[in-house]
């Protein structure tokens, strides 16, 4: 194939040269246990708190805040599984989260629910936006903690998180951000934007997979996530994954240098527009989500009277990797929670799309997408019955 | 997810898409809740058909399904379409992946539906010859 665009960053990233580099003497040479002494032991150990520092540096809190787990959704879990065993003891086993949080929160919520705790499940704006007063009025006295995605992964809005945060600081309730999808696209400063607890996965910027992290603040207690040897404080137990970590602290330190944000922001969000002002020419097409609280690179569109898989299938038959709210690739019957969150109808959110792009896509990539998407929508309205009602209706 | 080589062909260049103006029966089956809806047009000549044309919405495997129903029964008895099973379909894909099973389900419903269509349109019931078309498995909305 001649071309291949991926624009499914929000999916997964390539490792990075220098993050590569970063973690290969970790996989060779630098092969030591952290936990033991000797000079191998503590060239690993040092690696890791070196990474710690760079993951505090770039959230804006202190090392030893800073919890290495496996991935976002371990974070996810620990976060809410966590605060509320470490709150129930004072009566406290109410859960604040919204509809549209991506699924290691959703899942583990209500799972909590199964064992008793109540949980409230904000709704959002057809915008695709938390509103902070709704996060006030739903605010009790046993709440313990509320739980508010930073951007959404499939639509790429961005929530009013020190707004939140704030609130929840007014009234001492532990305010904890999936903020997979938001970390090395936008500033983020926990102290200011007072989060309690973050969670973050290195792929989603460059790192390697299989490798995340909690924030939490000191003075929280929270139980261990696995009991066992004394890694990352004796929260965590299990040797770490040295290289991955390495990977990254380098990942995360190139992801979210101001300079680095603003150049991927101003090079995405015209390319971003123009996309989206391209796809909008067509009949009944809609962008899901705020226009302009978005992630940079996130796109979400809906074309009626296709489905969203064949849509995938064929822009990866003209060199176009991308991702769907459609049932048909999650193996459920349900389309994505998110676009029924924003009340799209069933048959207007089976058709959607989502495109994510890398930082360094090219005007020419973007004219390609521009000029491929339009073809393939019609090539399947061509053949779709639902298309033909669509028409007929409007005759 | 994997679709064989097969549904792919069928995929991206699928066969007998489109409508017939005079078609002598058509039949849909699915709906839009669901995420797909098969469309299907017979032209018919005594006991054989001559023609088929199929319009779908849904999946790579729903658009994949309805192309190979409608090469396997272009040119056959109406007797030998009636015995086109969803398994026959998914052999001639060479597989479908599970959670895409139901697809190859409503394309033999969307035949037989175009047929159950052809019978009462010449004033016969359907149903002893056809059965019933129940709904899909998979869809209990």
């Amino acid at each position: 194939m001649s071309r291949y665009i991926y624009a499914d960053n929000a999916a997964t990233t390539p490792v990075s040269e220098p993050v590569l580099e970063a973690m290969l003497p970790f996989l060779k040479e630098e092969y030591g246990n952290p936990s033991s002494i000797y000079q191998k032991g503590r060239a690993a150990l040092a690696a890791i708190e070196h990474a710690r520092v760079q993951t505090a540096n770039a959230l804006g809190c202190e090392p030893g805040e800073i919890y290495f787990t496996g991935c976002g959704s371990e974070a996810d879990n620990w976060a809410l599984k966590a605060a509320v065993l470490a709150l129930a003891k004072k009566g406290k086993t109410h859960l604040i989260t919204t509809v549209f949080e991506h699924h290691a929160i959703l899942h583990t919520a209500q799972k909590l629910e199964r064992l008793g705790c109540q949980v409230t499940y904000l709704p959002v704006s057809p915008e695709g936006l938390v509103d902070p007063a709704d996060v006030a009025a739903a605010i009790r006295p046993e709440t313990a903690l509320v739980s508010v995605m930073y951007a959404n992964n499939e639509i790429g809005t961005i929530q009013p998180i020190a707004e939140i945060g704030a609130i929840c600081r007014e009234r001492g309730i532990w305010f904890h951000t999936d903020a997979v999808q938001a970390v090395g696209n936008v500033e983020i400063d926990v102290k200011a934007q007072n989060i309690d607890m973050l969670s973050l996965s290195a792929h989603k910027f460059h790192g390697p997979k299989g490798v995340g992290a909690l924030y939490l603040r000191r003075g929280i207690a929270i139980p261990n996530l696995l009991d066992g040897g004394g890694q990352e404080r004796g929260h965590r137990a299990g040797t770490e994954n040295v290289a991955s970590i390495v990977g990254l602290g380098r990942a995360i330190e190139l992801a979210c240098d101001p300079a680095a944000i603003a150049r991927k922001r101003e090079h995405l969000t015209p390319l971003r527009d123009r996309i989206i002002a391209a796809a909008l020419e067509l009949p009944h097409t809609r962008l899901n989500g705020d226009p302009v609280k978005r992630l940079p690179g996130t796109i979400n569109l809906s074309f009626e009277g296709v489905e969203g898989e064949s849509l995938l299938l064929m822009l990866d038959l003209n060199g176009i990797a991308a991702s769907s709210g459609s049932a048909c690739t999650s193996g459920s019957l349900d389309p994505s929670h998110v676009l029924l969150a924003l009340g799209l109808t069933h048959d207007v959110a089976h058709g959607s799309l989502r495109l994510s792009l890398a930082e360094d896509i090219t005007e020419e990539e973007a004219d390609y997408i521009i000029e491929t998407i339009p073809t393939v929508v019609a090539r399947l309205r061509a053949m779709s019955p639902l298309w033909e009602k669509i028409v007929k209706a409007e005759q | 997810m994997l679709y064989s080589e097969k549904v792919l062909d069928h995929f991206s260049n699928p066969r007998n898409v489109g409508e017939i103006e005079d078609a002598d029966a058509v039949g849909e089956v699915g709906n839009a809740k669901c995420g797909d809806i098969m469309k299907m047009y017979l032209k018919i000549d005594g006991d054989t058909i001559t023609d088929v044309k199929f319009k779908t919405f849904g999946c790579g495997a729903a658009i994949a399904t309805s192309s190979i129903a409608t090469e396997m029964i272009k040119g056959k008895k109406i007797s030998e379409a009636l015995k086109l099973s969803n398994k026959a379909v998914i052999e001639a894909l060479d597989g479908l992946p599970p959670a895409k099973i139901h697809c190859s389900v409503l394309a033999e419903q969307a035949v037989k539906a175009a047929l159950s269509d052809y019978y009462r349109k010449q004033g016969i019931d359907p149903t002893p010859i056809v059965g019933e078309i129940g709904d899909c498995e998979a869809c209990h909305g």
